[in-house]
């Protein structure tokens, strides 16, 4: 059982890195993701209507912040589960 | 109570430690804005500086620190900080969430500005209190004895 595992664990490792190497180079110019609409778009105008330098905050919490709001949700109703599910009676 | 637990070194250095790691999560908390940074990475920061006080000196001595009907308050305080902001919006003639709604500054950008730092920090709430309320349910029971605290 251990070798079929460290088996399965070896073939996924070895299909990741064959795959990384056509992951576009760090900071290249011609990446689709670097050239598409809306990262020039973010880049562009993320300061003025947002009013923080960080880019990646100003899509977290600005443009994106409903979707925080319910990822905060999400942690919230997981601690209430966990605490309901396990919290022992003992006072 | 394990050898680990009793050793002076252990316990002194987490007794220093703790307040500059709880500093720490502040400032990421606080710096989110305008670098690296935000409420889920301080808030876990924190949390983990209260796990590691009571990973060493014991249950009963975090839930000093942090006792469970405060856990419970907190982690719907922050859910409530970031919901609120978004309903304040509403108030103020804007979408849910628009932050340049508010005319708190003539400037909208500005307003955003602290306006997303409040709603970091409700996060970073919501994220600390679960964190250590989780390691309280799946800690074991009390039953070591207590009599090495002190």
């Amino acid at each position: 059982m251990k070798t079929l595992a460290l088996f399965v664990v070896v073939i996924t490792g070895a299909m990741l890195i064959y795959a990384g190497h056509d992951l576009p180079a760090f900071g290249d110019i011609n990446s689709p993701s670097y050239q598409a609409p809306m990262t020039q778009y973010f880049i562009n105008n993320s300061l003025e209507e947002s009013g923080v330098t960080n880019i990646v905050t100003a899509l977290l919490a600005s443009y994106r912040g409903y979707d925080t709001l319910g990822e905060t949700a999400v942690i919230f109703t997981a601690g209430m589960a966990v605490m309901l599910l396990l919290r022992r009676r003992e006072r | 109570m394990s050898r680990i637990q009793e050793s002076v070194i252990i316990r002194t250095i987490v007794r220093i430690m703790v307040p500059f790691i709880e500093l720490f999560a502040l400032y990421v908390i606080m710096h989110g804005a305008s670098g690296p940074g935000g409420g889920f990475q301080g808030g876990v920061i924190f949390g983990a500086a209260i796990i590691l006080y009571t990973m060493i000196y014991g249950i009963a001595e975090g839930k000093k620190k942090m006792s469970d009907s405060l856990d419970r308050i907190l982690a719907s305080t922050g859910l409530t900080i970031y919901a609120a902001t978004g309903l304040i919006c509403i108030v103020c003639g804007g979408m849910f969430l628009q932050y340049r709604a508010v005319p708190l500054l003539p400037d909208p950008a500005e307003v955003s500005k602290y306006l997303i730092d409040l709603v970091e920090i409700g996060i970073g709430i919501t994220v600390l209190a679960v964190m250590i309320s989780l390691f309280f349910d799946v800690s074991p029971p009390e039953s070591e004895p207590e009599e090495a605290e002190e």
